[in-house]
């Protein structure tokens, strides 16, 4: 795949200046399950990927073991010309570059929904209170949550929490933003107030990987869809290109299932 | 009724012991068993190796023995500057923060996974997600169980008693040595002792009630 030589080059000269995420030769097992075959994948600075592919086929463990919550059996990661660093203070300092929006929301469930927000800004970046504050309804409003600033996540809709977490991501003023399957665990009429959030953070140049079986929001916000089974990425290509003329049967078998009723 | 009204300054003073005891023991047995359940969850191997070395020691070790190596191994290792209040401290504080260890330890368990993979993923260091995320939602489990680990460690305090630290069991011996009789004395003690662990199984519940509204 062209990933191979831009990696090559990222890892001899100065990174070209618009790779953010390089993945090169990745690989991990869970036991004895080959889960990452010798993934090899670039992002460039402001761009959307949005990864696919039938459950298992280690697309969530990939979104993962961008901010090392999976560690890697071989291969290297790098964000933003830096390769990810082991557990630890340095770890922990590159993460807070790297936000990440899970399936299952997980909102800190003892904080208010503001301070889920300032929590970071103030523990990590050490900001002052007050202006963790502010930052912080800014953020809740632009995601359409604002009014719910002072009530606990288990007061919210899953939609509500979601957008929660995302705002809790961005205040942290992240390089990259990870998404697991963010609306997954969502009922059908909350998943689209969550990706119109999303999609608003794509039309404003924040570089992203979704992980989703949203297919509707990979064909409008997605720059590049990367199609992955069985621990593989078997496709890559624009979403045009991909969703009109997959190139092959394991991606047309996938749409054919997903895209047919 | 003589007995207690007749002897009602070593009653007393013995009741204090205890509670002062009991209260710093347990102060030290939170400090440790926290620490330790921190160590036992740590990414850092040779962390969690010495919190299970710890518990495994303590919990396993009869607190009559430990009381023995306070005496007798202690002074020899460390100095003899120590009174033996302080020695019953120590045994006793030890051995309950293996206990409290291991509730900590439990409560932790109950904690969703993801809780800790979103503090991690906003650059919390592990110390901080502990701190900050993790123990704040463990305490709801971890109070039934401590108040039984507290009420225990009351009761095992009469092992100072026969260490010569003044406390509650100690004025039993003290009155039964000087000829009174000994199903009153037994009584008096027994109903002091009740006291103490009434009042902490009542000011755990209490805790209970005020996690369980704040959530």
């Amino acid at each position: 795949m062209s990933g191979v030589s831009v990696t090559k080059a990222a890892d001899d000269a100065a990174p070209a200046a618009d790779d953010l995420v390089v993945l090169s030769n990745v690989n991990k097992h869970f036991g004895a399950l080959h889960v990452l075959q010798d993934i090899d994948l670039t992002i460039a600075r402001g761009e959307v990927v949005v990864v696919i592919g039938p459950s298992g086929s280690g697309k969530s463990t990939l979104c993962r073991t961008i901010n090392r919550l999976e560690t890697i059996d071989s291969g290297a990661i790098a964000i933003d010309g830096k390769p990810l660093p082991q557990e630890g203070k340095e770890l922990a300092r590159l993460r807070a570059d790297v936000g990440m929006v899970f399936q299952s929301f997980n909102l800190f469930a003892h904080k208010t929904v503001l301070e889920n927000v300032t929590l970071g800004q103030i523990k990590v970046r050490k900001a002052d209170k007050k202006a963790a504050e502010e930052k912080a309804r800014t953020l809740l409003d632009r995601v359409g949550v604002g009014s719910q600033a002072d009530k606990y996540p288990a007061q919210l809709s899953g939609g509500q929490q979601q957008r929660v977490a995302i705002a809790r991501a961005l205040a942290m003023d992240p390089k990259v933003m990870l998404f697991d399957e963010p609306t997954s665990a969502l009922d059908p009429e909350m998943i689209n107030e969550v990706l119109e959030a999303m999609q608003q953070l794509a039309r404003d140049g924040m570089t992203m990987v979704v992980v989703t079986h949203e297919m509707g929001f990979a064909r409008s916000a997605a720059n590049r869809v990367v199609f992955m089974a069985d621990g593989k990425i078997v496709e890559e290509a624009t979403p045009d290109q991909f969703f009109s003329n997959p190139r092959s049967d394991r991606a047309k078998d996938f749409l054919s299932k997903i895209l047919h009723h | 009724m003589n007995v207690l009204l007749d002897h009602l300054p070593e009653f007393r003073d013995g009741f204090i012991g205890t509670v002062l005891l009991t209260a710093a023991s347990a102060l030290l047995a939170m400090v440790l068993g926290v620490v330790m359940a921190g160590f036992r969850v740590s990414p850092v191997p040779p962390l969690r190796f010495f919190g299970a070395a710890w518990v495994t020691l303590f919990r396993n070790t009869p607190l009559t023995l430990l009381f023995l190596v306070a005496w007798f191994v202690v002074p020899a290792v460390f100095g003899t500057g120590m009174n033996p209040w302080t020695k019953a401290l120590l045994a006793l504080g030890f051995y309950t923060s293996a206990f409290v260890c291991e509730a900590v330890r439990s409560g932790v368990s109950t904690v969703p996974l993801g809780q800790a993979e979103a503090a991690r993923s906003l650059g919390m260091t592990f110390s901080q997600t502990l701190r900050l995320i993790v123990l704040p939602q463990a305490t709801r489990t971890v109070v039934p169980p401590l108040s039984s680990i507290f009420i225990a460690l009351t009761k095992n305090s009469a092992i100072a008693g026969a260490f010569s630290v003044t406390e509650l069991f100690g004025v039993q011996k003290l009155l039964s040595d000087k000829g009174f009789a000994i199903a009153p004395i037994f009584l008096w003690v027994a109903l002091a002792y009740l006291v103490i662990t009434f009042s902490i199984s009542g000011l755990f519940r209490l805790l209970e009630r005020r996690l369980e509204v704040a959530r």
